[in-house]
C-alpha cells in the first residue's frame, strides 16, 4: 500500500496550522502583542486535532475524548496551581511529556505501520520511514529521560551537583554511535530487537548526558531539551507526512537551539563544554589558590535604606538566590516605597540569570514589576558609571570583575554587569562562606563602596523597607 | 507529498523559525519556552491516528496514553503561558 495523498484541504488545513503557531511565537517579539500570539497558537492546535478527528476512521472516540480530558485537566490544574518560581521544572517536566508522547507514537507507528500509510506493497515498513521512525523515538526517549533528570534536579528532588562518572565521554561516544548504527541497519532489517534496543539506549544516553551537568548550566540544558522536543515532533512529522508537525518541529527545533546559543554566549562557554558537563565541580575540587582573609564591612537593612534614601538612581541586580527566597515580591515594595521618594529604579538582568532563560523576568513581572523598567545586560550596563547604588540580590557571578581582567579564572570572558563603577555597592548575601556557583572568590565583596547585607534576601528587604518608612 | 517536498518545508520553516525567535524579546524567553513546549505537543495529531487505528490492541493503547500526556501539555502550556503573558504590565503613567 502506497502512502495515499490526503485531499487539498486536508494538506491546507495543517498548514494553516503551521502558520498559527508561527504567528503565535512572531507575537513574543512584544508582551503587548503576546496574549494575542497565545490564542493564535491554541487555534493552530484546534485545527490540527479536529483536521486529524475528521479525517481518520475514529474507532474508538469516546477513550480518545476521556484521554483528551484527563491529561488536559491535569494540564490545567497544574497550570492553575504552580508557583512562578516553580516554572523551570514545570517547563522540563512539560519536556519530558512530549520526549515520552514521541516514543510511543513512533512505537505505535511501528506496531500497526498500515494505521500511519507507511509500508510499501510488500508490506514492510518504507526505509525511509524507518529511518524517520527510529530518529524519532531515539529524540523522544532522550528528551524524555534527559528532562527527568534536568525536573528532578531543578525541583531539588536530586542533588544539583553535577554527578561525573569515570569516561563517560567513551560511554556517551560509544552509545551514540551504536544507537546511528543501528538505525542504520535498521533500513535493511526491520526486527523489532533493533527498534527496541535503539529506544533502550537513547533512554539511557539521555540519563547520562544530564547527570554531569551542574545546577546553574540548567538553562543551556533546559532550552537544549526544549530543541530535542522540536525536532522529535518534526522526525515523526516526517514519519506522517504531516505539514503542522514539520513547521513546529522545526520551529521549537531552532527556538530551543537559540535559546541554548544565547545562553552559552552569556557565560562564554561552548556548548560543547556544557554538555560535556562537570562544571563547577573540577574548580571546587581543585580548591584553588587558598584564599587570604580580606577586609570587608558589613552594613545594615538601616544603611541600605539611609543610602537608598539619599541617591538618584539605584540599578537592582537580581539573581537565582531571589528566586529561592520568593523575594521578589518585597523587594517591588522596597523599589515602590523608593519611588515614591523620587529615587529612580531599575531592574538589571543577566541572560543567565536563574535556572532558564527569562526567569527573572517572570519573577518581576509576577511581583507587577512594569516591565519597561527591566532592562537587558548591553542595555543598562554603561549606566552602572552614573549610577548611585547597585542593590545586588541572589547573584554572584553575574558581578564578578574577575570574568573581565583574571585570565585564569573560570568565568573569565563571561559578560558581567559593572557594578564596581557604581558609587555605593549593597550585596545581600546569606554569609561570607559561600562562593557564588563558579566557586570563585568575588573582588566585588572587598571594594572601599560595598556594604555586605549579610541575611536570608527576603529578611533583608523586608527589614529595609521598615527603616525606609521610619 | 514526495520526500523532497517535506524537507523544503522542513528547511523553510527553520529558517522561519530561526528568524522569528530571534525576535522575540528576551524578556518573554520563558513564556517562549512554555509556549513552543504546547505547540509542539502538535504530535498529538500521531497519537490520535494511533488511538483511532483498528488493527493493534497495542498499538491504540499506545496512542490513547500519548493522546493524554500530549494533552496535559497542550492545556497546561497553553494555560500557564496565558497565566505568564498577563503578568507583564506597562509602567501605569
Amino acid at each position: 500500500m502506497e502512502h495515499v495523498a490526503p485531499p487539498a484541504w486536508v494538506m491546507l488545513a495543517y498548514l494553516i496550522s503551521g502558520v498559527f503557531f508561527i504567528s503565535a511565537l512572531r507575537g513574543l517579539s512584544s508582551p503587548a502583542t503576546s496574549q494575542r500570539g497565545n490564542r493564535f497558537g491554541m487555534a493552530g492546535m484546534l485545527i490540527a486535532v479536529v483536521t486529524t478527528l475528521v479525517t481518520h476512521e475514529v474507532a474508538s472516540l469516546p477513550e480518545i475524548l476521556g484521554a483528551i480530558a484527563i491529561g488536559g485537566g491535569i494540564g490545567w490544574v497544574t497550570a492553575r496551581k504552580i508557583a512562578m518560581t516553580d516554572m523551570p521544572q514545570l517547563v522540563a517536566a512539560f519536556h519530558s511529556l512530549v520526549g515520552m508522547a514521541a516514543v510511543l507514537v513512533a512505537a505505535a507507528a511501528f506496531l500497526n505501520p498500515v494505521a500511519f500509510g507507511i509500508v510499501d506493497a510488500d508490506g514492510l515498513i518504507n526505509p525511509v520511514s524507518r529511518v524517520e521512525m527510529g530518529l524519532g523515538i531515539a529524540i523522544g526517549a532522550i528528551t524524555f529521560s534527559g528532562s527527568v533528570i534536568a525536573f528532578l534536579k531543578l525541583a531539588g528532588k536530586m542533588s544539583g551537583a553535577p554527578i561525573l562518572l569515570p569516561l563517560r565521554h567513551v560511554i556517551n561516544l560509544t552509545t551514540l554511535a551504536a544507537i546511528l548504527g543501528l538505525i542504520g541497519y535498521f533500513t535493511v532489517d526491520q526486527s523489532p530487537w533493533i527498534f527496541w534496543t535503539v529506544t533502550a539506549l537513547a533512554f539511557l544516553i539521555g540519563f547520562l548526558l544530564i547527570i554531569p551537568i551542574g545546577g546553574a548550566d540548567m538553562p543551556v540544558v533546559v532550552s537544549m531539551l526544549n530543541s530535542y522536543s522540536g525536532w522529535a515532533a518534526a522526525a515523526m512529522g516526517f514519519t506522517l507526512h504531516n505539514t503542522a508537525m514539520i513547521i513546529t518541529g522545526a520551529l521549537v527545533g531552532s527556538s530551543g537551539a537559540i535559546l541554548s546559543y544565547i545562553m552559552c554566549k552569556a557565560m562564554n562557554r561552548s556548548f560543547i563544554s556544557v554538555i560535556a558537563g562537570g562544571f563547577g565541580a573540577e574548580a571546587a575540587a581543585t580548591g584553588g589558590p587558598a584564599k587570604e582573609q580580606r577586609p570587608w564591612k558589613r552594613g545594615s537593612a538601616e544603611d541600605a535604606a539611609y543610602m537608598m534614601q539619599q541617591a538618584e538612581s539605584v540599578i537592582i541586580v537580581p539573581g537565582y538566590g531571589m528566586a529561592v527566597a520568593q523575594a521578589q515580591h518585597i523587594l517591588r515594595e522596597m523599589a515602590d516605597v523608593l519611588k515614591k521618594q523620587g529615587v529612580s529604579v531599575k531592574y538589571a538582568i543577566h541572560p543567565v540569570a536563574g535556572r532558564m532563560p527569562g526567569h527573572m523576568n517572570v519573577l518581576l513581572a509576577e511581583a507587577q514589576v512594569p516591565y519597561d523598567e527591566v532592562f537587558e545586560l548591553e542595555d543598562i550596563n554603561s549606566e552602572f558609571a552614573q549610577t548611585d547604588v547597585a542593590f545586588i540580590i541572589g547573584a554572584n557571578d553575574v558581578v564578578n570583575p574577575a570574568a573581565k581582567t583574571d585570565k585564569t579564572s573560570p568565568i573569565y570572558g563571561m559578560p558581567v554587569f559593572d557594578v564596581d563603577k557604581a558609587k555605593t555597592v549593597f550585596f545581600i548575601k546569606r554569609s561570607m562562606g559561600g562562593v557564588g556557583y563558579a566557586g570563585v572568590d568575588n573582588d566585588v565583596f572587598y571594594m572601599d563602596q560595598t556594604m555586605m547585607l549579610l541575611a536570608d534576601a527576603k529578611k533583608m528587604c523586608e527589614d529595609i523597607v521598615k527603616a525606609l518608612q521610619h | 507529498m514526495d520526500f523532497i517536498s517535506i524537507l523544503s518545508i522542513f528547511v523553510m520553516a527553520c529558517f522561519v523559525g530561526y528568524y522569528v525567535v530571534w525576535s522575540v524579546t528576551p524578556a518573554l524567553h520563558t513564556p517562549l519556552m512554555a509556549v513552543t513546549n504546547a505547540i509542539s505537543s502538535v504530535i498529538i495529531v500521531g497519537a490520535l491516528i494511533a488511538a483511532a487505528a483498528d488493527g493493534s490492541t497495542t498499538a491504540k493503547w499506545l496512542g490513547l496514553i500519548a493522546v493524554a500526556l500530549a494533552s496535559v501539555n497542550i492545556f497546561g502550556g497553553f494555560a500557564v503561558t496565558a497565566r505568564m503573558l498577563a503578568m507583564y504590565k506597562k509602567k501605569e503613567r
